[in-house]
């Protein structure tokens, strides 16, 4: 790693998780990511890969080795609202309504409902729930509390999207959407994604890279380039070009497997 | 800036017609059949009290026990409106007690690992075998009594805040801790919401703890004969042998633990019927 671009955004250096209970969760990581990029996580479960989402947010501190994020050590400095986290679960207040889930960045800044109201009128027109603003996340489905997480993640305008595994507890249906809509989110909103998955075909439609990583200990294995992911539509899942990738980034897993295993 | 269209399959789930009537159908029962158990219940005990001539001083019929509760009304509501307030008071301390003790116990683990053991023991501890102690050491009997009822009604609110704000979901907390939560929006904003349901639940049970309380406290100090209150004209009756006062006595404090409960139950509602079955259903 020696001559960094200008202009990255992420950048890890030589970074180990080990917890208290001596798991190594991530073994010398390193891994630069410019603006603009969509990149995967993808490995098998177990492999740190959502561990390092958490320290890129600075929700876990690393236990050596360093990241910067836009300039700043992951956690520190720079401005809040920098950074958009979507989970697994959609994470939502039970008790609030759609709008004021999507109100709590903005509110936890200080905004008030009245200065907050025309930005999230428009995050949520963008994610398609205009007409959902007073539900509660009870009354929605799996797919549209989603939705809701995505949009409470973008209310802030970050440069920086998070997606941890956002859409592995939803069908099929309803991911195939979602892929596109933040695809579209992405190129409208100029992000940088980071997207952890544990699907192939996932991470090779939307990702302009995809970093492998095996588990036990946690380490990242390959980096594989793919042609940026803009105006893709379904089609493209069944095109040969996808179908070259995909086949590229699977046996790139399987040897991490096989490496796993001896 | 686009939006999307949302499909069939987006819109919010709803229940249909028929499901609905029976909803409704079953609240009906709800209050009908309890309701009308009773009646039944207090019919069958006023023909057999009437039918086997079973003497008032043994088991008075239950149009005796109205009777009596009409006479001697003004001298027994007296009574039962010092219950009342002893129930009352020493519910609201137990509910700011046990919740400032137990948001600082969420707080920090050394104050819990501390203070722990002394709720527990004084939770652990029939409040029968302290009242006497207490009632020794306080020169108002009706702080005395007070303090009882509160014990006992202390300890579920204390352990149910404190499970309820560690309750609160860690991805939530990880959302607060992204955008720089201050203490004080992390209370307000996730764990009061989260502990509420706990909180609501411990509150049914603290309600009937502290009418208990008030009436275990009353026997006890019931020798030293100043209170006034329900439990101790229970007493004052039994001594007496009259057994219809008793029974309307016991009667009004029933009637008192009732309006607590529906009370509470009520406020619960109010307060989490929005939200909180959600708690159980999942992603489809």
């Amino acid at each position: 790693m020696a001559a960094q671009p200008v202009d990255a955004l992420i950048d890890v250096r030589n970074v180990h998780k080990i917890f208290g209970n001596g798991t190594v969760a991530i073994k010398d990581m390193s891994l630069t990511i410019s603006e603009g990029e969509f990149v995967s996580f993808l490995g098998p479960s177990g492999c740190g890969k959502s561990t390092a989402l958490k320290m890129i947010a600075g929700l876990l501190s690393v236990s050596a080795g360093e990241i910067d994020v836009n300039g700043h050590p992951a956690g520190q400095g720079g401005e809040t609202g920098d950074i958009g986290y979507v989970f697994q679960d959609a994470t939502l207040m039970p008790w609030a309504n759609v709008f004021d889930n999507v109100f709590l960045p903005l509110r936890l800044q200080g905004v008030s409902r009245r200065d907050a109201t025309p930005r999230i009128t428009e995050v949520l027109a963008q994610v398609g729930l205009s007409k959902f603003h007073k539900s509660y996340p009870r009354e929605l489905s799996g797919g549209m509390k989603m939705r809701v997480s995505i949009a409470r993640a973008l209310v802030t305008n970050p440069k920086l999207l998070l997606l941890d595994e956002p859409f592995a507890a939803l069908d099929e249906i309803t991911r195939f959407k979602l892929n596109n809509d933040v695809l579209r989110l992405w190129e409208e909103n100029n992000l940088t994604v980071i997207f952890v998955t544990h699907s192939v075909f996932e991470s090779v439609y939307m990702s302009s890279r995809v970093v492998l990583m095996g588990a036990r200990p946690g380490r990242v294995i390959e980096e594989i380039e793919l042609p940026r992911a803009v105006g893709r539509t379904d089609e493209y899942r069944t095109s040969a070009e996808f179908g070259e990738h995909a086949r590229t980034v699977t046996q790139a897993l399987e040897r991490t497997m096989t490496n796993v295993d001896h | 800036m686009s939006t999307i269209e949302i499909h069939d399959e987006d819109t919010p789930v709803m229940m249909n017609a028929s499901q609905l009537q029976r909803e409704r159908r079953d609240k009906r029962m709800q209050v009908i059949m309890p309701l009308g158990a009773l009646v039944i219940a207090v019919l069958l005990w006023e023909f057999l009290v009437w039918y086997n001539e079973v003497p008032h001083y043994l088991i008075p019929a239950p149009s005796l026990i109205l009777k009596t509760l009409w006479v001697e009304g003004p001298s027994l509501l007296g009574s039962a409106w010092f219950t009342v307030k002893l129930t009352l008071m020493s519910l609201a301390l137990a509910m700011i007690g046990g919740v400032l003790l137990g948001m600082l116990f969420a707080l920090s683990r050394t104050v819990e690992m501390s203070l722990f053991p002394f709720a527990v023991i004084l939770q652990v501890t029939p409040i029968v075998a302290i009242a006497p102690l207490i009632l020794i050491y306080v020169d108002s009997t009706f702080s005395a009594l007070l303090i009882c009822a509160w014990i006992v009604a202390f300890f579920p609110i204390l352990s149910n805040t404190v499970i309820g704000i560690r309750s609160a979901d860690h991805n939530l907390r990880d959302m607060f801790s992204l955008y720089h939560a201050t203490p004080w929006q992390r209370l307000r904003f996730l764990l009061v919401p989260s502990a509420l349901p706990y909180f609501m639940a411990a509150l049914k049970i603290a309600g009937g703890l502290a009418l208990i309380g008030a009436v275990v406290a009353e026997f006890v100090a019931g020798s030293a004969g100043q209170n006034t209150g329900l439990a101790s004209r229970i007493l004052e009756s039994s001594f007496r042998n009259e057994i219809p006062k008793m029974f309307a006595a016991l009667l009004l404090v029933s009637l008192l633990g009732i309006a607590i409960f529906l009370a509470t139950s009520f406020l619960s509602k109010l307060v989490l019927g929005k939200w909180h079955e959600s708690e159980i259903k999942r992603e489809r």
